[in-house]
């Protein structure tokens, strides 16, 4: 279907740099989510690679064609929007059927097309509703069936799924993976919901301060982050950061995932005190403010009775520690 | 628990405020029409009664319609309405979107400079214009009049469209972009039916003026040919006597077409609001 390709794009907005020098390769059917916090740049990003926005600089390349002063009609791609977009004059057919209309396919291709979508996203009773007749989730789907329709070298999702209720997101979720393995189209995918980009991505970009901080595989990026920003970004409840002149250590930073850590009542590497614990169930999160390490989250698996103000030792596990050098990068 | 909203007491306060206010405002105009259908005499001598039996005298009217060409002034003041109101719509609202939605150069002064019609009143440049309409050859026609008030009703019409135009989803805009449509499109097809409330609006604030204008008909369109109904009714208010038989009935059947325009662009109102937005 299609490959990404983007080269040194830069993007200003007069005197402010959103985007400072992006690369990135995207093959084949790949599913790649750009993560980051606000105001990172990420959305530009898909929108340079749109066309909705021009770059300032750079190229972008789909397909093996350059693309960077086509118009987004032209561009053989397709975009779900956060808040869905949909022409509200417009019945849910005729709402997926504009674009292919506009690029003058034949009516029976079109039908063929609609049907073909409506029966995956299970659309066929709401064909000739209007968007104002339908539930979020139900209006999300037209999106994504509009953009499935247009047979897309690329697909863009902009936070497809932030607008919707928990339990929608799960669901919509699930749907946005299987459409991926059924289609086997390229997929570019936009969210600040970290569970999001981990559970549906082949690759993830995490973005900061419109530069890419890693590319990796989900769990590439766990494992190994390369710097301090992404191993802050990536697992939750966050990274804790130990300054490692506190532990006699030698680098800038030292890096323990709350759930790298162990407690015990009676004996460990750090002492600390109980400040607020966290109980859901399935693990328990504890707050601890150690003597010599400052205030650590601890993650507990299963029920662990803590009250605040008792005295309890955090062990981090050796091998799971992180270190990380003045500049923030990762020290081996 | 409060239970103001439903209590009797104060929904009759409120209906009786507006009840008042109502009284207040239609008052005028009832005068108006029902000493429109009396005799000369009974306007003067009983002038809040309805007419009666005796009273009763349709003199007014008859005047109105021998003499003078009345149906050709409604024309014309029909004619210039509503063509000034759909260039004001179709100018103010292109103006607007382009204002709210393109990045150039001197948007924000482009803004700014349309503004500033809303606060110099147009007919400080009265002379200017009557000069630009006779080098132009535009006197007595009903073009000059239609120009006069499209750049008279234009500035507010941008000021409130633009502000409702930022409003309107930057994610459907962008959605027609990736299907393919024209910026024409994406403004006819996508935005004015999600502005069409603040276009009704806009068209009610724009109609009324021009309607009761007496001021341009009475110096760029005096002729016969180009008089608009509120031109026509003066010609019976006269320095010594005034026929106001005849000029109270040209007063109300001027208020019927307005009216009309006003029904058609308040149900719009209407329906724009419940058509049903994006979210």
């Amino acid at each position: 279907m299609g490959s990404l390709n983007i080269e040194n794009v830069k993007k200003s907005f007069g005197p402010v740099d959103v985007l400072k020098g992006i690369d990135l390769a995207v093959s084949d059917g790949e599913f790649v989510v750009f993560v980051g916090p606000s105001g990172c740049g990420k959305s530009t990003l898909l929108r340079v690679i749109a066309g909705l926005e021009d770059a300032s600089s750079g190229h972008v390349i789909i397909d093996g064609n350059e693309v960077t002063s086509t118009p987004p009609a032209k561009r053989g791609i397709a975009m779900v929007f956060q808040t869905y977009a949909l022409y509200p004059h417009l019945t849910v057919r005729n709402n997926m059927a504009l674009g292919l209309k506009q690029a003058g396919t034949p009516a029976a291709e079109i039908e063929k097309r609609i049907a073909a979508a409506s029966t995956m996203l299970s659309l066929e009773p709401y064909l000739e509703r209007r968007p104002a007749e339908l539930s979020g989730g139900q209006r999300q789907r037209v999106a994504i069936g509009r953009a499935v329709v247009r047979e897309p070298k690329l697909f863009l999702f902009d936070e497809p799924l932030s607008n919707l209720d928990a339990a929608l997101r799960v669901n919509t979720r699930l749907e946005i993976a299987q459409l991926h393995r059924r289609l086997k189209a390229t997929m570019v995918y936009v969210t600040h919901d970290q569970v999001e980009a981990m559970t549906l991505a082949d690759k993830i970009v995490v973005l900061n301060a419109g530069r890419i901080e890693q590319v990796g595989a989900p769990m590439e990026l766990y494992n190994s982050p390369a710097n301090v920003f992404v191993a802050g970004f990536i697992g939750s409840p966050k990274m804790n950061f130990i300054e490692g002149a506190r532990l006699g250590e030698s680098v800038k930073t030292i890096g323990v995932r709350p759930e790298h850590l162990t407690v015990d009542a009676k004996k460990g590497a750090w002492k600390g005190t109980v400040i607020h614990a966290e109980h859901l169930g399935a693990d328990t999160n504890i707050y601890l403010d150690c003597e010599k390490a400052g205030l650590l989250t601890v993650r507990v698996f299963g029920v662990y009775d803590a009250e605040p103000g008792a005295t309890l030792y955090a062990t981090p596990d050796p091998a799971r520690t992180y270190r990380f050098g003045e500049d923030g990068r990762a020290v081996k | 628990m409060s239970r103001a909203t439903n209590s009797f007491s104060r929904s009759a306060a409120a209906h009786a405020i507006l009840i008042a206010y109502t009284i207040i405002a239609l008052f005028p105009v009832f005068i108006i029409v029902i000493n429109s259908f009396k005799a000369r005499n009974a306007i003067f001598n009983a002038p809040m009664t309805p007419p009666t039996a005796e009273t009763f005298d349709l003199v007014g009217y008859r005047t109105v319609l021998a003499q003078g060409d009345f149906l050709q002034y409604f024309q014309n003041s029909f004619i210039v309405t509503v063509s000034s109101l759909f260039f004001v719509l179709l100018f103010g609202a292109m103006a607007a979107f382009a204002l709210s939605e393109y990045r150039f150069r001197g948007n924000k002064l482009m803004g700014l400079y349309l503004a500033l019609g809303i606060m110099i009143p147009i007919r400080l440049g009265t002379v200017a214009i009557l000069q630009l309409m006779v080098a132009s050859g535009l006197v007595n026609t009903l073009t000059a009049l239609v120009l006069v008030y499209t750049a008279q009703g234009l500035p507010l019409a941008i000021f409130i469209l633009a502000e409702f135009m930022s409003t309107v989803s930057d994610d459907l805009k962008n959605a027609g972009r990736i299907d393919g449509l024209s910026e024409y499109t994406i403004f006819f097809r996508l935005v004015l039916p999600l502005v069409r409330p603040a276009m009704a609006t806009v068209a009610v604030f724009t109609m009324i003026p021009i309607w009761n204008d007496l001021w341009f008909p009475l110096i760029l369109a005096p002729s016969e040919a180009t008089k608009t109904i509120t031109l026509g009714a003066q010609m019976f208010i006269g320095q010594y006597v005034t026929n106001w038989n005849a000029v109270l009935a040209a007063l109300s059947l001027a208020i019927l077409p307005v009216l009309v325009l006003y029904l058609i662009f308040s149900r719009q109102l209407i329906r724009g609001i419940t058509s049903g937005a994006v979210k």
